[in-house]
């Protein structure tokens, strides 16, 4: 076994294991992808149905309504960006940070009727911490303009509702919730 | 007054981390004898300024001093004791601090039992574990110091997040801590032998240890902290493939490849420039995962401490530590020669495969971590990469790498013949088979080859050992002679792979999990799994610093009752935020797992899971660790043995 040997078996196992790697990785990509989208742009373009997504945006308040159907826990509510609201059914236990007014990412599929249906829903984790995502969202919507400070704290925006997001985006900057 | 000692040591662990980087440094390349010997007694002071820091902020916490800004934003005075010690590391700034401390016990460790390195290879270790440290005590210092007083006092604290007040937190971060910070021994292994350009064998088996010690702590780190999301966030899963576990397993990847690449270069003199590489990256990975997931730049579900505006501060650090060693790497490289010769098929080949098969692991891993991030950077878009993507690739390069692991350490070094080597396995290989059909009749394909591989790891081990003993083939106590003499390395690797097996079976387990969700009024009932869960009663509780909401659940199965279950849910007035508190049962075989969600109408909500095997994950994780520990404790691994006749006076501990 010369040393040119040696090193062309461990050139060949290297290529291998990384070219099947990188097969794997490209073959699960697209399907292993969750592209993260807005109310906004679901109102505009429907998606290919069976197509699993996240849906993330701000808990409507006032939307939340909780039933049962048989003995099976059923939650509807709607996800808002400011622009434009989607209704959500989920089965299941909510997280226990869920609540109205505030961020929420939800993974799940376009329904026939334009409502989304979600499998798992993510609430944001604590008080000083937002989701990127919903941090996004307040910027799209001129909530928060990063330049002049940090993000507004979760009391300020968590009680709004789409209608009030609508308002603040005249420009008025006053004080909200509390 | 206390805060401000505590302060003060920081700002001293400044100055010493900068003096225990430049004297040793400095001193080992003008070969000045006096500059280096003073590297151990810079690195105790670093550690003790550090430890005071601490102790310092641990008091604040405890007799909640509101002064303290720290204290203030996390702590409250309600809240007991132990979670006022834990709740020191529960924030940003105290893990920041927590990390910089167990550096420093590194630089310390190397400083105590490092007495019978080479002394200018100490000196320079020493003084590149300063050099990092030095950067990160700064940025406590400057960026996050928790010492930061606020005037007037406020009356109460704001409270910490409910979820983090939890024993299994109390232990998890200063573990997983130690072993993401521990591979900062090997990295200055790493860069102190390119520094020198000289690496041989002689410095393979003084990495060994130290990067076997981190290994357990971050093996142990990561089962506690998957066995913590489990019980605590009430999911009912135990990985997520979230940024934040990946930033734990990437370097845990390496790692273990490292562990194994540092035999090549002990026992051969071969894979030396890889075995450096891989010391550099598993490092790189742990710095990156901590501060990339806890300045927030990868988004993730689980971070509760991150602050985008330190980003900045810590990714100029990053790129300094990861960069200069990566130039260093590239301008010695050349320099060194490899040596060490080997055929494919031999116990250098198969650990060689082992490294090949963790790394592109490791790389897919980051791939899919950081997808998300280069997609929103290059295109714009917002994309989240779930676990489809990571089961779909993981678990075919897993398979043969689990294929390879009973095979490696029957073969012998240097030129193996496969057969013989296979035939010493036919009864494991036979075991794995029969295990796999039993389990096909009732699983999928996949979960069915995952019970056959943790099959054949467990034999696998097990019949490495007996083969060495030669059980039953000669007489007993012969055989017994045998085993006392083999090495204890030889143990611990085959408990750590019997760990592996078990955590496999586990989470082949898992996979066959069932769960239902169902509300029900008190009194009634439902099935899962062939039991009967009945909910008896629901009522209200006091805590110290909660409100609990306990549901009482009766299991029964034919008619007998199993056990009691009280999942409940627990509302924290002062942060107004809720917890769920599992219930779990567990006969080491199966979990019964009861989480309480909202009340409807007077019908409680309740998630139900049976969950076949899922302790053994953890219990696989905590075997892994403790094989680690049994060849740790090897007499040839033991850190400077065997040593020169000059510092024959010091004993390692």
């Amino acid at each position: 076994m010369t040393r040119k040997r040696r090193r062309l078996w461990i050139v060949l196992a290297c290529g291998l294991s990384l070219g099947v790697a990188a097969t794997l990785s490209l073959l699960a990509l697209s399907p292993g992808m969750e592209l993260f989208v807005l109310p906004a742009d679901l109102a505009q373009r429907t998606p290919t149905p069976g197509r699993v997504f996240r849906l993330g945006g701000l808990v409507q308040a006032g939307s939340v309504q909780k039933t049962l159907i048989g003995r099976e826990p059923a939650v509807s509510f709607r996800v808002t960006d400011g622009k434009a609201s989607i209704p959500v059914t989920y089965v299941g236990i909510l997280p226990d940070l869920f609540r109205e007014g505030q961020g929420v990412v939800t993974l799940g599929e376009v329904q026939p009727d334009g409502s989304f249906r979600a499998s798992e829903v993510l609430a944001k984790h604590d008080e000083t911490y937002m989701p990127k995502d919903v941090a996004e969202a307040l910027k799209r919507n001129g909530l928060w303009n990063p330049a002049a400070g940090p993000p507004p704290p979760a009391s300020t925006w968590n009680t709004l509702n789409a209608r009030q997001l609508d308002t603040k985006q005249t420009g008025q900057t006053g004080k909200a919730g509390g | 007054m206390i805060p401000e000692l505590g302060h003060f040591a920081l700002a001293l662990a400044v100055v010493f981390a900068t003096a225990q980087a430049v004297l040793p440094l400095w001193g080992a390349a003008r070969g000045d004898a006096r500059l280096m010997a003073a590297a151990p007694a810079l690195a105790l002071g670093q550690l003790l300024a550090l430890a005071t820091a601490f102790a310092a902020l641990i008091w604040s916490n405890v007799v909640s001093d509101f002064s303290v800004l720290n204290v203030v934003q996390n702590s409250q005075s309600l809240k007991p004791l132990l979670f006022k010690i834990t709740g020191t590391w529960g924030n940003h700034e105290g893990s920041i601090l927590l990390w910089c401390l167990i550096l420093s016990l590194c630089g310390g460790a190397v400083a105590a039992f490092g007495g019978g390195l080479p002394s200018a290879l100490r000196a320079r270790v020493i003084g590149v574990l300063g050099a990092t440290s030095a950067g990160f005590v700064l940025f406590a210092l400057t960026e996050s110091n928790p010492f930061l007083r606020v005037w007037p006092p406020p009356m109460e604290g704001q409270g910490m997040n409910p979820l983090l007040e939890d024993p299994g937190l109390a232990i998890h971060p200063p573990i997983l801590y130690a072993g993401y910070v521990g591979f900062a021994i090997p990295f200055a292994f790493a860069v102190a032998a390119l520094l020198e350009g000289r690496i041989d064998a002689a410095w393979g088996r003084w990495v060994r240890p130290w990067t076997l010690a981190s290994w357990c702590f971050l093996t142990g780190g990561i089962a506690l902290g998957s066995w913590w999301a489990y019980y605590d966030l009430g999911w009912g899963g135990y990985w997520f493939w979230d940024p934040t576990e990946n930033a734990s397993l990437l370097p845990w990847l390496t790692g273990t490849a490292l562990l194994h690449s540092a035999i090549v270069v002990e026992k051969r003199e071969a894979l030396k420039l890889w075995t450096v590489l891989l010391a550099i990256a598993t490092f790189s990975l742990s710095l990156s995962g901590t501060f990339m997931v806890r300045s927030g730049i990868l988004n993730s579900v689980h971070s509760f401490a991150n602050d985008p505006a330190r980003g900045v501060f810590i990714l100029a650090l990053l790129a300094l530590v990861i960069g200069s060693a990566l130039l260093l790497f590239a301008l010695r490289a050349p320099v060194m020669t490899a040596t060490g010769l080997f055929a494919p098929l031999s116990r250098e080949g198969a650990l060689v495969l082992n490294n090949i098969l963790l790394c592109s692991i490791a790389a897919v891993v980051f791939t899919g971590t950081t997808y998300p991030l280069f997609a929103e950077l290059l295109a714009g878009a917002k994309i989240s990469v779930g676990a489809p993507f990571f089961n779909a690739t993981v678990l075919p390069l897993a398979l043969p790498l689990f294929a390879a692991m009973s095979v490696g350490p029957v073969l012998s070094w240097k030129r193996a013949v496969l057969g013989p080597a296979l035939l010493r396995l036919w009864w494991a290989a036979l075991a794995a088979l029969a295990v796999g059909l039993i389990s096909s009749l009732h699983a999928r394909l996949l979960p069915a080859l995952a019970f056959a591989a943790a099959a054949w790891l467990v034999f696998g081990a097990a019949a490495e050992i007996i083969e060495r003993v030669r059980l039953f083939r000669i007489p007993l106590a012969d055989s017994l002679v045998r085993a006392r003499s083999l090495p204890r390395a030889v143990f611990g690797s085959a408990i750590a792979h019997a760990g592996m097996g078990v955590t496999i079976a586990g989470i082949a387990g898992m996979s066959l999990a069932v769960h239902t969700i169902v509300a029900l009024h008190p009194g009634q009932s439902t099935e899962l799994a062939g039991y009967r869960w009945t909910l008896t009663d629901i009522h209200d509780a006091q805590g110290p610093n909660y409100v609990a909401r306990v549901a009482t659940i009766l299991v029964s199965r034919d008619g007998r009752p199993v056990v009691t279950m009280t999942p409940s849910r627990r509302s924290y007035p002062l942060q107004q935020q809720s917890t769920t508190d599992t219930a779990i049962h567990t006969n080491l075989l199966f979990d019964l797992y009861a989480v309480l969600g909202e009340e409807r109408d007077g019908a409680a909500v309740l998630r139900l899971h049976v969950n076949p095997l899922a302790p053994w994950i953890w219990l696989g994780g905590l075997v892994m660790a403790l094989g680690g520990g049994v060849s740790l404790s090897d007499r040839r691994l033991r850190v400077g043995a065997p040593r020169r006749a000059p510092a024959a006076g010091l004993k390692p501990a």
